[in-house]
């Protein structure tokens, strides 16, 4: 697969009418001796056919803002829209993808497994269910293991199965939690071409989460970069023209270097003051 | 200040590329194992040599001790166990003693199933189940006998409610905690496609858990045999027929020490045929077909 073939798209003139608007949201969530307040009345709006990418360091609540537009926490401040409803609850109309590898049901194939949601959502008529699946799974090159159990897939399979079954439901939008958070480098790299590729052929809207500025930069046409302790919206950037093909140009190093000095501000500062201090 | 030691550095090398990779000298890189090496490989090879072995130390134990009234040779034993499949009643108290266990199994999982769904979609059923566990599972359920006898009688009732009562728990409390043990992804990943309730019961949670159940139902199993062929040891025979532990019990009061051998030796085959029949199979075709026991 070649990067290069992949338009990374300019934006258009296209609707101007958001299909997820998070609006003010602040979310937390309960630890056994804390209340956590995760993300600080961010607010930001997800066009069709974009990919949109949180990103962020660890504790910017970035993953909760995912669950949150996943339906599995709600919002103690704020709303957020899908298509115009209020998310309330988990539906297949938001398909995630989660980092871990367990997301499979091991006691299903490959093929039971990306069949297994359109037919327990009913939204699909029987009789399709299995060509559709078929065509996902063709889609991410794995037709030749689709009868095998999730056991035997190393990781980066695991993750394109995981996609696939997503993908197949055709949901509004895809959620992808850190997906290629714990595959190789080399394979994390081809997933990132891959996923570029799918996202050439069908144009889905896509809300993607990670904590690599050079993955951001490269996956994502819009960035939202959070800060920490509670997460809050610190910038929100164009990268559609960035992709593999870019990576070490000056304008990529650019904005790499621009977003690592914003994630990083804090800390420099800090540095800047002990420094003066021994001055 | 004395002169700063100097750092070591490693030495400055050409670099080595190899324009073609040669694997001549290793020779084939899969060979196959020597018969030998298969053989012991095989699981039930190893164990029944474990078990010949047994055997054999117990045939020369009873000739050497020449007393078949307190330890019958092995060939007397299966000379008896012969007789009395052939001749005599042990097949139909066989039959009798697992008719008993798999009413009372059925009933005390299927009860156990109703304390894990209510455990599970509830925080009383929780509790309720946490508590009763903690309260039942350290009682011997040949304990609850005599209270069974009070309230049912001499017969299959007793017995039923003495093996409901060793298996319920058992199993309620490897379920549950299967349940637990699921991972949360799975969980968000079952939520995600609109499950709920016992949709997310039945299509997740249980085949998810399925490996602790299956060791529930495997203990359970073993924990009613224990408890039937105590309980008919303790109150015999009940209207006409018999189980295995009445066969056990009637051949040590006539002395027939062989008997009461080929008795003992008939509920060991039993559970050995259950185990490595019925619950491997069931073993194979789930839990390690899909990777989630090795």
């Amino acid at each position: 697969m070649n990067a290069t073939a992949v338009d990374s798209g300019t934006p258009g003139a296209g609707s101007p009418v958001p299909l997820l608007s998070v609006d003010g949201v602040t979310l937390q969530y309960k630890t056994r001796d804390h209340l956590v307040t995760a993300t600080y009345r961010v607010s930001f709006d997800v066009f069709p056919a974009d990919r949109f990418v949180l990103l962020g360091p660890s504790g910017c609540g970035k993953s909760t803002l995912l669950k949150g537009v996943g339906g599995f926490m709600k919002p103690v401040e704020g709303t957020m829209r899908l298509k115009g409803r209020v998310i309330d609850a988990p539906g297949p109309d938001r398909m995630m993808v989660f980092q871990e590898f367990d997301q499979l049901m091991p006691w299903k194939t490959v093929l039971a497994n990306v069949m297994f949601p359109m037919r327990v959502s009913g939204a699909f008529p029987r009789n399709e269910i299995r060509d559709r699946a078929m065509a996902a799974i063709e889609k991410v090159g794995l037709s030749k293991f689709r009868d095998v159990h999730p056991h035997m897939l190393s990781g980066g399979m695991k993750q394109r199965v995981a996609i696939a079954r997503a993908m197949a439901m055709e949901p509004d939008i895809l959620l992808m939690d850190e997906p290629y958070a714990a595959l190789d480098a080399l394979t994390r790299r081809q997933m990132q071409e891959e996923l570029l590729q799918l996202w050439d052929d069908t144009r889905f809207a896509v809300l993607f989460v990670t904590h690599s500025i050079e993955e951001a930069i490269i996956v994502g046409s819009r960035i939202l970069v959070l800060s920490p302790h509670p997460g809050r919206v610190k910038a929100e950037l164009n990268a559609h023209q960035f992709t593999h093909t870019e990576q070490g140009s000056a304008e990529f190093m650019d904005l790499h270097r621009r977003i690592h000095n914003m994630l990083f501000a804090e800390r420099l500062e800090a540095q800047a003051l002990k420094e003066a201090g021994h001055g | 200040m004395a002169e700063p030691r100097q750092k070591p550095l490693p030495p400055l090398r050409p670099e080595i590329e190899n324009k073609s990779l040669e694997s001549g000298q290793i020779g084939e890189v899969q060979v196959p194992l020597s018969a030998w090496e298969r053989v012991v490989n095989l699981d039930w090879v190893r164990r029944f040599t474990i078990l010949v072995i047994l055997a054999l130390a117990w045939e020369i134990y009873g000739r050497y001790l020449q007393n078949p009234l307190m330890v019958p040779t092995f060939s007397n034993m299966v000379a008896a166990l012969w007789d009395a499949t052939v001749h005599g009643p042990l097949l139909e108290r066989v039959y009798t003693s697992i008719r008993v266990l798999l009413i009372g199994y059925a009933c005390g999982v299927g009860l156990a199933a109703v304390f894990t769904a209510l455990a599970v979609s509830t925080r009383v059923g929780t509790d309720l189940l946490s508590t009763l566990t903690a309260m039942f599972n350290p009682l011997p359920a040949i304990a609850l006998l005599p209270l069974a006898l009070l309230w049912f009688g001499l017969g299959v009732p007793s017995l039923v409610f003495v093996i409901i009562h060793s298996v319920l728990w058992a199993v309620a409390l490897n379920t549950h905690s299967g349940f637990l043990s699921v991972s949360e992804t799975m969980r968000m990943a079952g939520q995600n496609y609109g499950l709920r309730g016992v949709r997310f019961v039945v299509h997740v949670l249980m085949p998810a858990a399925f490996p602790a159940i299956l060791a529930g139902l495997k203990i359970g199993w073993a924990f009613a045999w224990r408890t039937l062929i105590a309980a008919e040891l303790v109150f015999g025979v009940s209207s006409r027929s018999g189980g295995l532990g009445w066969f056990i019990f009637e051949n040590r009061n006539q002395l027939e020490t062989a008997y009461v051998f080929a008795g003992l030796t008939a509920v060991i085959i039993i559970g050995l045929l259950v185990e490595s029949v019925i619950f491997r199979n069931i073993e194979v075709r789930t839990v390690r077909k899909w990777g989630m026991q090795h």
